[in-house]
């Protein structure tokens, strides 16, 4: 399993985390991604977005169905968190996802995998020119399961 | 016309720090060139060597994607409201 410094937590409420486990099960065999707007450490909405491009290996955030979630975090200074499922790698971000955070400073970025179908794995990570760096994630205060760290 | 359109945070540093910034045009594309006068390298964000609207960022008249409208070529009027968001994508 791949590691990166660790820099940091994420809370997370039960809910939320089933919701997205949830979420990336619902379509185990493409890519899904969303986001999630917290407002003093607490998940205020979690918007579930269509990946565009409909791909084991890809996601692109649909644009229409983007944007009023995008504005509405913005124009309430909400935290902003981005998240897509992993359908056979593990929950760390790849090449591609660095690369691509490029264009979204600010933003935490959470991995479902679903490498183990029996055992999902979400993990959290800040990505800060081209640095990865992980967020402890608790979820009702619990830390989640990760893996071997 | 005034055109007013909203800057994503990774691109307000062609507008110091701007978050709205107001252009005129009759197309998306005279709106960027309009506006790469009192902000350069807006344009160069928005318009690649290709003549159109970069991969990484989406932008919108309105609500709609302006790549379902025309791309840079998408006619303007006086009170729509244009909106620069980055592209979200991964693998």
């Amino acid at each position: 399993m791949t590691s990166a410094p660790i820099d940091g937590y994420l809370d997370l409420d039960r809910a939320t985390y089933e919701a997205i486990i949830a979420h990336a099960q619902s379509d185990p065999h493409f890519e899904v991604c969303g986001m999630l707007a917290i407002d003093r450490g607490q998940v205020v909405r979690h918007y579930q977005i269509p990946n565009a491009e409909r791909s084991a290996t890809f996601f692109r955030m649909d644009s229409t169905a983007m944007k009023r979630p995008w504005m509405e975090i913005e124009d309430n200074d909400w935290g902003m968190v981005i998240y897509h499922s992993h359908t056979h790698t593990e929950a760390y971000p790849s090449p591609t996802d660095i690369k691509e955070a490029a264009h979204t400073p600010g933003a935490v970025y959470l991995i479902v995998s679903l490498q183990d179908a029996d055992a999902p794995v979400i993990r959290g990570f800040d990505i800060i020119d081209g640095k990865v760096t992980e967020r402890i994630l608790y979820v009702d205060g619990e830390e989640a399961p990760a893996g071997r760290r | 016309m005034a055109i007013e359109v909203r800057v994503p945070t990774v691109l307000r540093k062609h507008t110091n720090g701007e978050k709205k910034v107001t252009g005129s045009g009759h197309t998306l594309r005279e709106l960027v060139e309009d506006l790469e006068i009192r902000h350069p390298g807006l344009r160069g964000a928005l318009i690649g060597e290709d003549g159109q609207l970069r991969r990484f960022i989406n932008v919108y008249v309105n609500d709609e994607d302006a790549r379902y409208l025309g791309g840079v070529e998408t006619p303007l009027s006086a009170d729509d409201e244009v909106s620069i968001l980055p592209a979200v994508a991964g693998g």
